[in-house]
């Protein structure tokens, strides 16, 4: 019981958008789309939605393709925002929640907590073309979620929001999750995925480069990273063995290391060399595994 | 279903509660009571406007007949004594609106010479020289020793009717009073037409354009959500039409029994109507899809304009040539084109409206034009099912095939 995209393909003519996609997002789970701009990563959602047909392969949510008959269960949550510019906040949460089945008297006390746990209560009878981006970002999250749908769909939800707004929805959709909500979501923004997801999947050309449960990803990937901080001559180890990579930071050195020996064998060999300050074992990062399997920094 | 009605009823609150839709149909109602009232109106501006013209008459015979033949309810006659230079001095002053000189010409017949401020104002000389007309054709027939009789017998026109020997075609009066009818209704609907399309189409385009598309139509089908917005756009036209109507149908009854007389209203049969009815929906529903579609390719309201000239340039052509047809509506061009789908709501309705059409006629062009709406919803929908995904610039054929290849696999 989940959402299970099976070996999908979408063309547009000549170009191929979305490339053998094969994806299993386990319910009540969250799930991270990553990838650049072009990536794939709306076409794919489009698919999810049943908007765009993929060319092959199956989607499906609980056993079944997902049409129109099932849009109160689902949430989406566009990349492009838009909203009735000159409709009032309230009236138009109202019709686009009665869209996706809502009943009238179920919807108002709903919009209300919603508004209220957004601090933006005050805006429910101004139009939508009066309230700041920022504000219009989260009367669009409240239309994609108002009817408490099962599998939510967020593309770019954090994008253009300032700090304190991305902390707000961070709490909610994670509040969502709690409830038992699917959510997948789409970023180009690797720390918000990393932070939220517990599987992931990086797109690029259409084409997963990395995908599957985060943890699994990180133990699988057996490279740490070490951050030493201190005074001392460090350039020694640039060729220690084990070391992959180093970097010289403003007070010591960041270094990928083959394991966790590795990490041992070069705190006894800094020890008397090096005033150490912090010496620290970290996970690797999601850029890290998408480094090591693309050959480029991302973006 | 039902979220085809909740489309439907949105559409037409929200539309109907717009300011813009309110002004808009106010001041139509105010035009059309005006319209209704020209009369009235004309007469109140004009009421104190008599002229006073200063007569010098040289002739000591004309100034009679003259007065009394003048329109007095705009022309006050007063004869003076024969000074030129002093009356048109006083004319000039203003004591006079006009000055008028009558003698008699070497024959014996009248001659006149009319003086005023400006001569910018016909109607004063045209009555005073329309009254001298008649005195000098009396004068002169007199001359030659014309009896009334003569006279009546010169002057009558000849007798000359029109009678259709078709059994069903209309007498000349009921032709008139059917071709005035058919005149307002093809002009209402090709009004229709060209306003709610408009619309019809920036709906459309609004909706893309602040992007909450791509919201609806992951919640409703983008067909379902199409007919939702036509039928809704149509119920607001019908509700100010009806207005209109109304109002339009009120003033006419209280002030302008002419007009109304004059429009053939009273003794149009009733299949007339009817028929006015079903070409007219059939019509809406032809061009609104056609409009919808079109809307759905832009993604800019700006560009809406661009995107529906060819559909406006299709109705004004239709328009124009049932304009031409009012006067020959059995000429071969008007029956041809009164079959093709795109001018049959105008065309045939024409027809049956001014002559009698056989009845597989126009059963055939009702089939064409059902046909033609079916095919054209059906690809209607599925351009406009991929058009609201489309997003960038605008080039009509190619924005409707790649429409259609986004809804494909």
């Amino acid at each position: 019981m989940s959402l299970e995209i099976i070996d999908v393909t979408k063309r547009f003519g000549q170009t191929t958008a979305v490339d053998h996609l094969t994806l299993t997002v386990p319910e009540g789970k969250m799930f991270g789309l990553l990838g650049a701009n072009g990536a794939g990563k709306t076409t794919t959602f489009r698919m999810i939605l049943g908007l765009l047909l993929p060319t092959e392969g199956t989607i499906r949510w609980q056993g079944e393709s997902i049409d129109y008959s099932k849009s109160h269960l689902i949430g989406y949550l566009p990349e492009e925002r838009g909203l009735y510019p000159k409709l009032k906040v309230q009236e138009q949460l109202l019709y686009l929640g009665r869209l996706r089945g809502m009943k009238k008297a179920d919807i108002v006390p709903e919009i209300n907590r919603w508004l209220e746990r957004f601090h933006i209560r005050d805006y429910a009878n101004k139009r939508v073309e009066e309230l700041s981006k920022g504000n219009q970002q989260k009367i669009q999250f409240i239309a994609a979620v108002l009817h408490r749908p099962n599998l939510l769909i967020l593309d770019e939800p954090f994008s253009g929001l300032d700090p304190v707004n991305v902390e707000l929805l961070k709490e909610a959709v994670l509040d969502l999750k709690r409830n038992g909500t699917t959510i997948v979501f789409s970023s180009h923004r690797m720390e918000h995925v990393e932070e939220l997801c517990e599987h992931v999947c990086i797109l690029r050309s259409g084409q997963a480069i990395v995908s599957g449960a985060l943890r699994e990803l990180k133990r699988s990937f057996g490279r740490k990273n070490l951050l030493i901080r201190g005074e001392g001559a460090f350039e020694e180890l640039k060729d220690f063995p084990g070391v992959l990579r180093y970097n010289q930071t403003a007070e010591g050195v960041r270094l990928q290391i083959a394991n966790e020996e590795t990490a041992q064998a070069i705190f006894r060999h800094i020890a008397d060399r090096v005033t150490v300050r912090l010496f620290a074992l970290e996970e690797p990062s999601l850029h890290d595994i998408f480094i090591e399997k693309v050959g480029a920094a991302y973006e | 279903m039902n979220k085809f009605w909740l489309v439907l009823g949105h559409t037409y609150v929200t539309k109907l509660k717009a300011k813009a839709f309110l002004i808009t149909t106010a001041i139509t109602c105010l035009l059309i009571i005006g319209l209704a009232n020209i009369k009235t109106i004309i007469e109140f501006f004009t009421s104190d406007e008599q002229e006073h013209v200063a007569v010098i008459d040289r002739t000591e015979s004309l100034y009679k007949a003259l007065e009394k033949q003048v329109n007095r309810e705009e022309i006050t006659l007063t004869k003076i004594t024969d000074m030129e230079d002093e009356a048109k001095r006083a004319v000039k002053e203003g004591e006079w609106d006009g000055l008028l000189i009558l003698s008699m010409d070497a024959e014996g017949l009248p001659e006149a010479a009319y003086y005023a401020n400006t001569i910018a104002d016909n109607r004063t000389p045209e009555e005073l020289e329309r009254v001298l007309n008649e005195l000098k054709t009396a004068l002169s027939a007199a001359k030659i020793g014309l009896t009334e009789e003569q006279m009546a017998v010169l002057y009558q026109p000849v007798p000359f009717q029109k009678v259709a020997l078709e059994e069903n075609a209309k007498t000349e009066e009921e032709l008139n009073q059917a071709r005035s009818l058919v005149y307002v209704l093809l002009f209402a609907m090709y009004m229709f037409v060209l306003m709610y399309g408009g619309m019809m189409a920036t709906e459309v385009a609004t909706e893309k354009s602040s992007r909450v598309m791509e919201i609806l139509v992951s919640s409703v089908s983008p067909v379902q959500h199409l007919f939702g917005k036509i039928i809704g756009v149509a119920l607001v036209s019908l509700t100010q039409f009806f207005v209109f109507f109304a109002v339009g149908f009120t003033a006419l009854k209280m002030n302008g029994q002419e007009l109304w007389r004059f429009l053939g209203f009273d003794n149009v049969s009733m299949s007339i109507w009817v028929y006015a009815l079903i070409f007219f929906l059939l019509g809406y529903l032809l061009y609104a899809v056609l409009f919808a579609v079109l809307g759905s390719l832009v993604s800019r309201v700006e560009d809406v304009q661009s995107a529906i000239t060819p559909a406006m340039i299709l109705v004004i052509v239709a328009f124009m040539i049932a304009m031409s047809g009012l006067n020959m509506p059995e000429s071969a061009f008007i029956i041809g084109a009164s079959f093709i789908p795109f001018f049959t709501p105008m065309l045939m309705f024409l027809r049956v409206g001014l002559v009698s059409v056989p009845m597989w006629e126009v059963a055939l062009s009702f089939a064409l034009l059902l046909t033609t709406i079916a095919v054209l919803i059906y690809i209607g929908a599925k351009v406009y099912r991929g058009g609201v995904l489309m997003y960038g610039r605008m080039n009509i054929f190619k924005d409707m095939k790649q429409a259609v290849q986004l809804t494909k696999k």
